[in-house]
């Protein structure tokens, strides 16, 4: 398996979602530059966390006009992995590839801290290897995480099971408090209606060694190598 | 062809919750402006560019806004004015 990590210009998850792969996982792994127009044959692509082009205009707006991005869309379209974590997940949204936006935190407070989400799917690439209901500590570092759909949209995507993860306290219940950012349903992450893509707001790459607070992120990237090696 | 200059508004949807404008409808409050009952924090946007004329530099704006400058999920927008630049 080759893992793809894009960079875009203000991307800084990058090198950590590389080693992730790399070190963690013992991938074969490729840093994409956003202006490139190959994928380098990598079977996964991860878009990193960071601040891609400032955050200028809305988190994730710009970076989905980058050359690279047609090339990571057709990908997703070919039904293959692609992950966004935080930033990524904006872009993601941004590009079409996952139902919703993510606005300002209800808070207006950026919010640096560990949380707990909830795995309601794992029919993911990036969870398989879970069981429903397992709780996860993984930190986010955001202050655009407000997962926010329309109305119909957002009961189209309870009603498919398109959510992948919800924010939970300590005993896995949502509850406002357990809420770091105000997002509707608690939705921490969300996948497409085929599955192959999934987005997130917490760092699962900066959740890989105990030393580090937790190492709950190993299992989405394992969960990966078990689906693509199968 | 001539140049436009048009004025672009971006705001929060309608309904959805709007934080920083909740932020400074509070500070305006503590400030005595007891009136004032809702503000929407959005964008301005000012873009000068060639067009035909007036009509089609809006309908080319209106399309600036769908592609890229507004959200569709999140956002609506509306060309305040267009005049020559």
């Amino acid at each position: 398996m080759k893992i793809g990590v894009v960079s875009f210009p203000g991307s800084n998850c990058d090198e950590d979602a590389y080693l992730a792969a790399v070190e963690h996982l013992g991938c074969e792994a490729v840093m994409l530059w956003h202006k490139a127009h190959d994928l380098e044959g990598s079977d996964v692509i991860i878009l990193p966390g960071g601040f891609s082009y400032g955050d200028y205009l809305r988190s994730g707006a710009i970076a989905r006009f980058s050359p690279i991005m047609q090339e990571v869309v057709a990908h997703a379209k070919r039904g293959a992995p692609v992950i966004g974590i935080c930033n990524g997940f904006q872009i993601a949204c941004e590009a079409g590839l996952l139902p919703g936006a993510l606005m300002r935190n209800a808070s207006l407070q950026f919010r640096s801290m560990p949380v707990t989400i909830r795995v309601e799917r794992t029919d993911t690439p990036f969870t398989v290897l879970c069981r429903t209901g397992d709780l996860l500590t993984m930190p986010i570092a955001h202050g655009d995480g407000r997962f926010t759909v329309d109305a119909p949209t957002l009961e189209r995507i309870e009603g498919e099971g398109l959510v992948v993860f919800r924010y939970v306290d300590a005993d896995g219940v949502t509850s406002e408090a357990a809420n770091p950012n105000g997002s509707l349903d608690n939705i921490a992450g969300v996948t497409n209606a085929a599955r192959n893509v999934v987005g997130l707001m917490p760092h699962p790459e900066r959740a890989l060694e105990p030393l580090l607070g937790s190492d709950d992120g190993s299992i989405l990237f394992r969960s990966l190598l078990a689906t693509v090696a199968a | 062809m001539p140049r436009f200059r048009i004025a672009i508004h971006i705001v929060p949807r309608q309904g959805l919750l709007d934080p920083q404008g909740k932020a400074v409808t509070d500070a305006l409050h503590t400030l005595g402006f007891a009136a004032v009952h809702d503000v929407h924090v959005g964008r301005h946007l000012v873009i000068e560019a060639d067009a035909a004329d007036r009509a089609a530099a809006e309908q080319s704006a209106r399309t600036m806004c769908e592609k890229l400058l507004a959200n569709p999920i999140t956002e609506d927008f509306s060309v305040a004015s267009v005049s020559a630049a």
